[in-house]
């Protein structure tokens, strides 16, 4: 098993978080993670994307340079990485934020109304967990209890009340993918 | 114990207070960053001491005199920092100083870029500052290998009251990954009765210094030091040896360079082709005697470096002529893909390579 | 029509990198018009620091040096003393001209050294991530002072106009502010001032510009600016320290 999971948009978008609770929990799953920020003045202009790393074997590079399932939270996110996922990969797409749909034809790609859809469950702040919903029902990648289990490492004790709708977000983003799974006509 | 996940700049942070150091000065850097951000937090919480300095030409005498002081001492940075440090780091060396700096390569020469590299290993293991000193270099190339490393570090700069240089590069310092910190323990040091704090009580004077004006006494100095480091190359040099058995090729690369060549080399072993990997851990000493271990088995050296061809030149010391060793690098940040390794190592197989 | 906005023609028609609600666009803009003004352009040198504005020397369109940290004074003295009819001027965070440039500003001032120094006071290392400045106020917290800065720890934030202005070298030294437009108005004729003073020939000038940095005080733009001038202008009262009787 390889995952090289590419995750990009805006700074405060909680980008980073996000690809640190996937590594953790691989970590929990007793799997080989790595992840790693873009970093430095390139920040500047407040893009931010991160890299998250989850395999069997050792990892050896943990810059995700041919993802094989790219997270895109805003436009130009998809606009920058869209080609370099690798033929036969994933790309989530934001369609919350992002009104253009991605170009290629070799991969499979997913548009979830992210922020919309986070709003409707009550908290704006969890769009993302509904893509890693969505990403972990349809790669399997990890188990939503590892990432249950996970969110109590990674928030802080006071925002363990966030736990509840984290999960709900994303069992909404699993149940999306699981109906789109069965509607998309498999690309390329 | 459980594990958490680390970014490779706090574990040097983390690593470095559970080896006892308390001290740390530096001056901000891309891409070390986060290791003074976590020890300017980490620090007085273990009642130690984390100041900014002006500049790397201070930071590394403040790292002078709190070593000369006893004191477990750090200090961090990056190429151009490093480049400033180097007079301080010769005076350390000179005076006999136990200390360990950081340098968390990035792109270069000049001011370069932020991007990981591997370019300032002439730097650290040639010399770097002025006159004839070593310096013991370690190259980690996990983050659970730098927490590690970082006790050692201070354990050999203590044993051979010599600095020592941990080196790491942007991919390292800024990757998170599992480790297993342990359990915290007490910090044993040794005992500095060469330091000097004082004459409490009429101890005698104590000299912290690297002056030796008649030249038959710098020369005995030199002699001294000289016999210490031949005492550092004969038991310090560490490395390690990866599907080594049977290579007939073997890959020679450090840090995030080397984690890339393990990936070669699975990929070579699972098409039959005999390739193994050594990696050094020490880059001063250099593992001349992995390499000599290897050397009537295999049939040729490939090195692969973030830089264009500066460890090559003790793979090629150590092989002696007897094999060839050939070179592949990307440099100036970018990072060598294991595919293009996995070309070259083909080609020379196939003896395509001069 | 009559144009009320216009590029300078010394400033490169390129999208600068900084973020938004930065001023250092804004200095960028008034050092540009001050010399399209005084029709210095063609015989102007720039020397860029290591900072937010390294890149500066891709933004004015003079020829331009980028000196290693902290030593723009050292290579502008260089420079000028080879091309001593040239306009020299450098660009100056206060990481890079207060902490590990003292040493190099202070001498390029206590020689009387004739270039012209454009100083950014952002109280913080902007480009590094927003660790502490010499210039970060007490209590200021930055990324290495999680806590506040404490004099006790990390001593008092530095006036550098005041401490410059009493070297004999020193021939106008001012502070001025950019956090709203009567100040910018006010900047620019300082910058104005210190760009005539060199072209006199009368020795080093030196205007230290309060400046916002929204990404690393973790403010948007209007609040920095507000910040900027709650809390800098308490500390860094703005004003001419020195000024040659000739010019004025
Ligand atoms: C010798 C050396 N040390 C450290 C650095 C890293 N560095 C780059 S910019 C910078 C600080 C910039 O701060 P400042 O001068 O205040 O400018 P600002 O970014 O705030 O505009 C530092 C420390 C470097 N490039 N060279
Ligand atoms: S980090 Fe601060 S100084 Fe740098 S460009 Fe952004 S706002 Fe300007």
């Amino acid at each position: 098993m390889y995952e090289g999971i590419l995750i990009a948009g805006f700074g405060g978008q909680g980008v980073l978080s996000t690809g640190q609770l996937l590594a953790y929990s691989g970590m929990v799953e007793g799997r080989h993670v790595a992840w790693i920020p873009s970093y430095g003045p390139e920040m500047r202009g407040g893009t931010a994307n991160c890299g998250v790393t989850i395999a069997d074997n050792p990892i050896s590079s943990p810059v995700v340079s041919e993802p094989t399932v790219l997270i895109t939270m805003n436009r130009p996110s998809l606009e920058k990485f869209e080609k370099v996922v690798v033929p036969g990969g994933i790309i989530f797409v934001n369609s919350s934020l992002v009104n253009i749909k991605a170009a290629r034809s070799d991969v499979r790609a997913f548009y979830i109304p992210a922020n919309d859809m986070a709003e409707e469950i009550g908290s704006g702040k969890v769009a993302n967990n509904i893509i890693l919903g969505a990403l972990i029902e349809l790669t399997g990648v990890v188990s939503t209890g590892a990432v249950e289990k996970s969110l109590y490492e990674v928030l802080p004790p006071h925002r363990h009340n966030m736990i509840p709708v984290n999960l709900k977000a994303l069992e909404a983003g699993a149940g999306l993918a699981r109906e789109q799974k069965g509607t998309l006509a498999e690309v390329g | 114990m459980a594990k958490i996940l680390m970014k490779g700049n706090e574990a040097i942070g983390e690593g470095a207070v559970r080896a006892g150091c308390r001290y740390f000065f530096g001056y901000p850097i891309t891409p070390q960053s986060e290791l003074p951000h976590y020890l300017a937090k980490r620090m007085p919480e273990v009642g130690g001491l984390y100041l900014q300095a002006e500049s790397e030409v201070a930071s590394i005498n403040m790292v002078f005199g709190a070593a000369g002081a006893g004191a477990r001492v750090m200090t961090s940075s990056s190429g151009p920092g490093i480049s400033l440090m180097q007079e301080g780091i010769s005076y350390l060396a000179g005076a006999e100083l136990p200390c360990v700096i950081v340098n968390m390569i990035r792109g270069g020469p000049g001011l370069g870029n932020i991007a990981p590299a591997q370019s300032d290993y002439f730097q650290a293991t040639k010399g770097g500052g002025h006159g004839d000193y070593r310096l013991i270099v370690l190259a980690p190339a996990s983050v659970q290998e730098i927490i590690d490393l970082m006790q050692d570090a201070f354990d050999l700069s203590d044993k051979y009251r010599n600095p020592v240089m941990l080196m790491g590069d942007g991919v390292l310092g800024q990757m998170m990954e599992p480790v297993e910190i342990g359990a915290e323990r007490k910090a044993e040091l040794p005992e500095k009765p060469w330091a000097a704090t004082g004459r409490l009580k009429g101890k005698e004077k104590k000299l912290i210094n690297s002056l030796y004006i008649v030249p038959e006494n710098c020369e005995a100095h030199n002699l001294k030091l000289d016999k210490k480091y031949s005492g550092i190359k004969e038991a310090e040099q560490r490395w390690e040896e990866y599907r080594t058995e049977g290579a007939e090729m073997v890959l020679v690369a450090f840090g995030t360079s080397a984690r890339i060549c393990k990936s070669v080399v699975d990929i070579c072993r699972e098409e039959g082709l005999p390739v193994g990997l050594l990696r050094p851990i020490t880059l001063w000493p250099f593992p001349e005697k992995g390499i000599n271990g290897l050397i009537e088995s295999v049939k040729s050296f490939l090195t692969v470096e973030m830089n264009m061809g500066q460890m090559i030149e003790d793979v090629k010391l150590s092989a002696n002529g007897k094999k060839p060793v050939f070179f592949y690098g990307r440099a100036g940040g970018m990072i060598p893909v294991a595919r293009d390794i996995y070309n070259e190592v083909k080609k020379i197989l196939n003896g395509g390579a001069a | 029509m009559k144009k009320v906005f216009q590029r300078p023609k010394s400033l490169k028609d390129m999208p600068f990198h900084y973020c938004p609600g930065c001023t250092h666009g804004i200095a960028h803009r008034l050092v540009a018009e001050v010399i399209d003004e005084l029709d210095i352009f063609e015989k102007t040198i720039a020397v860029a620091p290591v900072g937010c504005s390294v890149f500066c020397y891709e933004y004015f369109d003079c020829d331009a040096y980028q000196a290693s940290h902290g030593r723009a004074p050292a290579v502008a003295t260089g420079i000028k003393r080879v091309l001593s009819d040239r306009v020299v001027f450098t660009y100056q965070g206060d990481g890079d001209l207060a902490a590990i440039g003292t040493g190099e500003i202070v001498h390029a001032a206590a020689r009387g050294e004739n270039f012209t120094v454009i100083f950014i006071n952002n109280a913080v290392y902007a480009m590094t991530g927003g660790q502490m400045a010499p210039t970060s106020l007490l209590g200021q917290k930055t990324t290495t002072t999680p806590f506040g800065r404490d004099h006790k720890l990390n001593g008092s934030p530095v006036r550098m106009s005041e401490m410059l202005s009493v070297l004999d070298g020193t021939a106008y030294a001012a502070r001025v502010s950019l956090h709203n437009p009567a100040n910018v108005t006010r900047a620019r004729k300082a910058i104005k001032k210190a760009f005539e003073v060199q072209v006199a020939g009368l020795g080093f000038s030196m205007v230290e510009v309060l400046s916002a940095c929204p990404t690393n005080w973790g403010l948007p733009p209007l609040k920095a600016l507000k910040w900027l001038e709650d809390n800098m202008l308490v500390y860094y009262p703005l004003g001419e320290f020195k000024r040659p009787a000739e010019v004025i």
